[in-house]
């Protein structure tokens, strides 16, 4: 398949995470089990599963927003350790749009694209804020720049969310469930923003149930149940020749 | 139209118009005839309480001003009859007596222009810091919260400069009850906000140090501080050792009150979503900045009526200073009262008046402030 080729053409060999042998515990309850993955530049991974699966605690973990107990994680060569300076590291390199948006609502659309680069990389105003109209213009909402995010409708509010973490120039974009908490009509707006961002060459990981998009740009799916990766392939092969049972289950509950 | 009893299909064809609402709900009118007079019992009511307020307002306007007395060199003016079997009302003449000393205690007379000074820069970095138009902010803010103190030291304490050294036990007054107020409010606030942070912290050893603090502190009276701070606690430190009464009171009124804003804040922080705190991690900003940046501008702003709360109830609180021998403004009016030259059956009672009047005017102008403050800052929920 041509498209298929082309997507393949992007990807480098060039490893930006690296997770081997992770496990998590939340007390005693298991979330994660034995969790190996390798993401290459370039690449658009989709994470899916039935909800409980650990799909958003995965992603989390990669930032660090949850830790694990056992295990690597290897994010852009920086093993994610206590070491909070190593922490902070990889958090900016890394960035993350949220199934409720979590925009800053005590500040301005173009404050909270700007606040990151001016306090974490040292950007200086005039320059963050020109950046900031950058992606907000690649987002396709300029003209808000200086309203409160609570002005804005959910599809706007999760776009200038996907400029503010683009602000950051990051290495990898996780996406957790981002079209999740949006009125229908919102979605589509959402969604060719990321299709943009992918065909731009950015890595990403998308846990998602968005499975015409997965068709569309991911280059690898992977199937999630019970906290462990049960299956992953290309999207053609995922959704036309799923392996294992648990997946065609899965399949035919989403896909009517 | 095109609706009939035996089809449920229906199309609309042409808009429905929009009307005007039904009756003028607005006007002064209405609201009497909504509000007031709705039902006879209603209407019964409303004339009835109406009738009591008028009335008691009248006493006090006639008690304050038609047989209120102005002028006077001492008691005699307060108790002669203005008219024939017409009682003596209010002593205004004692206020205006009294007046200096209300604002100023026993500071000396020659010595108070250093007074006037502090007010006029207190105020004017007031009025900086609280009309939203007035540039600068930040620096407005540190001058107000380092530089003041200092000014007021060399000012008030003197000693240095060629200023004569004003002893605090001199101080009194509205004088005072702004010193320990003021102090106690800039003084409690950030270190509320350290042990609202603290007992959050995930540090075991801050956060059971923040909780045990603000227990401690919350578990006694205001009084027992008081007395601790002005009594006990020269006891227990070395001799020579012997801080200034009035420094001892405002440390005691400050770590009390921020016992009480750490808890106010604490509710602020607990109402901010956890989501605010992951986006604000996940773009690598780290804890003080996180804090600063996002959590506490935010969390502070919920509490703006409990830490005004928190402000108001010191600033009455400082009256309790009476009990350690401290004459602030309402203490100095009721020492003026029991003055021999100026005893009447109306001389407390004017200086009582006096003295509910400024203590409300001061809370309810803060009250009003931080309503104004709240809406104007107003951004999350906006639509």
């Amino acid at each position: 398949m041509a498209n298929a080729e082309k997507k393949a053409l992007k990807v480098s060999d060039e490893v930006v995470i690296d997770i081997e042998g992770m496990n998590k515990w939340y007390g005693q309850f298991q979330v994660l089990r034995d969790i190996n993955l390798t993401v290459y530049r370039g690449e658009r991974i989709v994470i899916c599963g039935p909800s409980g699966s650990g799909k958003s605690t995965l992603i989390r973990c990669i930032n660090r927003l949850e830790e694990h107990q056992k295990g690597r994680i290897v994010v852009d060569g920086i093993e994610l350790s206590n070491d909070l300076k190593k922490v902070d590291e990889v958090r900016r390199e890394v960035g993350m749009v949220f199934q409720h948006f979590n925009l800053f609502p005590h500040l301005t659309v173009l404050e909270n694209c700007t606040l990151a680069p001016i306090w974490v990389r040292k950007t200086p105003k005039a320059e963050a804020e020109a950046l900031a109209m950058k992606f907000l213009t690649r987002v396709k909402i300029p003209e808000q720049a200086l309203k409160y995010p609570g002005q804005l409708s959910g599809g706007q509010q999760q776009r200038v969310a996907i400029a503010r973490a683009l602000c950051m120039n990051p290495r990898v974009m996780l996406f957790d469930e981002p079209t999740s908490a949006l009125d229908p009509e919102m979605i589509k707006e959402v969604l060719e923003v990321m299709v943009d961002l992918a065909e731009s060459g950015m890595t990403m990981i998308c846990v998602t149930h968005e499975m015409a998009f997965a068709r569309q740009v991911a280059n690898r799916v992977i199937f999630m149940d019970q906290g462990q990766i049960v299956e992953q392939n290309t999207p053609e092969e995922f959704f036309t020749n799923p392996q294992s049972d648990r997946t065609k289950l899965f399949l035919s509950q989403i896909l009517h | 139209m095109t609706q009939t009893r035996n089809n449920i299909a229906f199309v609309r064809t042409a808009d429905a118009p929009l009307l005007p609402a039904p009756r003028n709900m607005t006007g002064v009118v209405g609201w009497m005839r909504e509000n007031l007079f709705p039902t006879p019992l209603n209407a019964l009511a409303s004339v009835l309480i109406g009738g009591f307020l008028i009335w008691q307002i009248w006493g006090v306007i006639d008690w304050a001003l038609v047989r209120g007395v102005f002028f006077g060199e001492d008691r005699e003016a307060c108790i002669t009859p203005p008219r024939e079997g017409v009682q003596p009302g209010a002593c205004w003449a004692f206020i205006g007596a009294k007046f200096h000393q209300f604002i100023y205690g026993f500071y000396p007379f020659e010595e108070r222009w250093r007074v006037d000074v502090l007010a006029v820069v207190f105020a004017g970095l007031l009025a900086a810091l609280a009309v939203p138009r007035v540039p600068y902010k930040l620096y407005t803010g540190i001058t107000f919260v380092f530089g003041l103190p200092i000014l007021a030291e060399i000012l008030l304490y003197g000693g240095t400069f060629g200023l004569a050294a004003v002893d605090t036990n001199k101080w009194g007054g509205l004088l005072l009850t702004m010193v320990v107020a003021v102090s106690g409010i800039v003084l409690s606030l950030p270190l509320g906000v350290l042990l609202a942070l603290g007992r959050r912290s995930e540090m075991p050893i801050v956060r059971y140090f923040c909780i045990a603090f603000i227990e401690i502190w919350r578990g006694v009276p205001l009084i027992t501080v008081l007395f601790m701070a002005s009594i006990m606690l020269p006891l227990f430190l070395p001799q020579g050792m012997n801080t200034d009464k009035m420094l001892r009171i405002i440390i005691g009124v400050a770590l009390f009150s921020s016992a009480y804003m750490a808890e106010t804040v604490r509710g602020g922080l607990q109402a901010i979503p956890k989501g605010q705190y992951e986006a604000a991690k996940a773009l690598g900003l780290g804890y003080w900045r996180m804090t600063l940046l996002i959590i506490l501008p935010q969390a502070l702003k919920i509490v703006i009526p409990g830490i005004v709360n928190t402000f108001i109830s010191l600033f009455k609180d400082t009256t309790l200073v009476l009990v350690v021998g401290l004459f602030d403004f309402l203490g100095i009016i009721q020492a003026g009262a029991a003055d021999q030259k100026w005893v009447s059956a109306e001389t407390a009672r004017s200086g009582y008046f006096v003295a509910a009047l400024v203590y409300w005017a001061f809370c309810f102008s803060v009250s009003r402030y931080s309503i104004h403050m709240e809406r104007r800052l107003a951004t999350g929920h906006r639509r």
